[in-house]
């Protein structure tokens, strides 16, 4: 019998401004909705003259964007550095401690089921608290809001990953006389990491979430849920909708760059490329 | 000095008190193909595992090299296939030939040659730089046959490696496997619960039967090597084929008159 390399799927590769251009396909009807959306949105606001606290038109938005850009983009920044600090604390700790619990199976199930309940706590609810705790106006209140919503799902990921590998896996590790570290490191790593991933996509948006929110019950004046917040309350609608747009492209931009970390982390898996 | 001997093996499992095997006794010599082969239950696959010390005997000892055999597992006197290959999705095809060698502690130069070897021996040049699910079922296996040969130990122990494929690349991996181990120069026990494999790979097939598993018969097989598919259509083959059924059979009639 001879090995020939056929009846296998090829490996997906052309040069950069094919896959771009195939990529631009792909985006082209998503693309077409977001423009007919707007339109639809500006067409019904000047038809129906729906009032401008309820919704103002793109086109006024959009201009409101372009004369304040310069204090909406500083204050996205401010929030995006206290939702990335919140982030990285968050689920940090979240593998750390899966990693703890997944080694100690022992202590893991004692302590598992409190995870698991907590995280169906509401923990958006405790931001005036860790505003009290570390004070509404430094990055840190909002950092541990951030870091508390992103630990549970972080955690719980990290740790269905670390004990879903199959038994046939260790098995073949212990009859190269592998030890735990190794074990770890080749084979229970790498299967969570999926998993990992998965979680940590999900944290940006919840890291965001938290940073903003926090900032509504207060924070320091440049960061963009203050702003959010005081344009609303001083009538000026088409700034606040402006606000929500740049915390909007700080969220997608966020979860973008780790879905392409996890891109880079997982190339070669095959549920990376379809 | 054999490669494998074991003596007085019993294996309870203490979950549902199972005896999985009772006073098993063998031996298994330098350059052999010995199969063992039962229906499920027999302890057949727990049998094997004790062997590579993944699972430890309840009484009885098992000598692996002239060794105990959790030293043996320590100094990686065996090799192992499963039924599933047991690849890793995130290593390319050379990457897992190589995860043996990494744990040995080989530089990378050793490693990319001996991986070149193996792919050569199982033939599957070429494809170093895939990864596992973009290979077929069969090609898998061959993969983790050139994994679990890839630091020539003088002992390869395979569960049912082809159980799950199709007939066909079940026969091309057996005539496969035939040209490896004769060219390999090392031993193999190999579970299987196919009849016709077991005649047709084996020097001895030792038949087992169930609750409690015990070694029920062992057939020596006299044809000769090196077999090619000719040799399943040999008269000699279908006595020995009928042997191995039979010893099969009485070993189900004696757990069925002992119960």
């Amino acid at each position: 019998m001879s090995a020939q390399p056929v009846a296998v799927a090829p490996i997906p590769r052309g040069a950069l401004s094919q896959r771009v251009g195939r990529s631009a396909l792909d985006w082209l009807p998503a693309a077409v909705v977001l423009v007919l959306v707007l339109v639809l949105w500006e067409a019904t606001i000047a038809i129906f003259d729906i009032k401008r606290f309820l919704a103002p038109q793109p086109t006024a938005i959009a201009g409101n964007f372009w004369d304040n850009r310069g204090e909406l983009l500083h204050g996205g920044w401010f929030t995006f550095q206290e939702a990335f600090g919140g982030w990285l604390i968050g689920c940090g700790l979240g593998i750390l401690v899966a990693i703890v619990l997944a080694r100690w199976r022992r202590l893991g199930r004692a302590l598992q089921p409190y995870a698991v309940a907590a995280s169906a706590i509401p923990i958006i609810a405790f931001a005036p608290i860790t505003n009290a705790w570390f004070g509404p106006f430094g990055k840190t209140s909002k950092m541990a809001i951030a870091a508390v919503l992103c630990f549970f799902p972080v955690f719980v990921n990290t740790i269905r990953g670390l004990t879903s590998v199959r038994p046939s896996s260790i098995e073949l590790m212990r009859s190269y006389a592998a030890g735990e570290i190794d074990i770890f490191r080749r084979v229970r790593f790498p299967t969570a990491l999926p998993f990992i991933f998965t979680a940590l996509k999900i944290a940006t948006v919840l890291a965001m979430i938290g940073a903003i929110v926090g900032e509504y019950f207060g924070g320091a004046p440049e960061a963009l849920g203050v702003l959010i917040n005081s344009r609303n309350a001083t009538f000026d609608f088409e700034e606040a909708w402006a606000g929500i747009g740049v915390a909007c492209a700080f969220g997608i931009a966020f979860y973008l760059a780790v879905a392409a970390l996890e891109r880079l982390a997982l190339r070669g898996a095959p549920s990376t490329e379809e | 000095m054999s490669v494998v001997e074991i003596e007085k093996l019993t294996k309870r499992f203490e979950r549902g008190d199972v005896v999985a095997l009772q006073d098993i006794d063998l031996a298994i010599e330098p350059g052999e193909f010995v199969s063992l082969i039962g229906p499920s239950g027999c302890g057949k696959s727990t049998l094997l595992r004790v062997i590579g010390d993944l699972i430890p005997p309840t009484s009885g000892t098992v000598t692996v090299n002239g060794k105990p055999a959790p030293r043996a597992r320590a100094d990686h006197d065996y090799g192992i296939v499963f039924q599933d290959a047991v690849l890793f999705d995130w290593r390319t095809v050379a990457k897992n030939v190589a995860l043996p060698l990494e744990m040995l502690g080989w530089d990378r130069g050793r490693r990319k040659r001996r991986v070149d070897e193996m792919l050569a021996l199982v033939e599957l040049d070429g494809f170093g730089d895939h990864h596992p699910w973009q290979l077929s079922g069969g090609m898998q296996m061959r993969v983790a046959i050139a994994r679990a040969l890839a630091f020539s130990p003088s002992l390869l122990l395979m569960d049912e490696p082809f159980g799950a494929l199709d007939e066909m690349t079940r026969e091309r991996l057996n005539m496969e496997l035939l040209r490896i181990w004769e060219a390999s120069l090392s031993t193999v026990v190999f579970v299987t619960h196919s009849i016709a494999e077991a005649v047709f790979l084996s020097t001895r097939v030792v038949v087992m039967s169930p609750r409690p598993g015990r070694v029920a018969n062992i057939v020596d097989i006299d044809l000769p090597y090196p077999r090619a598919a000719q040799a399943r259509e040999d008269p000699r083959y279908f006595e020995l084929v009928t042997r191995v059924r039979e010893a099969l059979h009485l070993g189900s009639d004696l757990d069925a008159v002992a119960r």
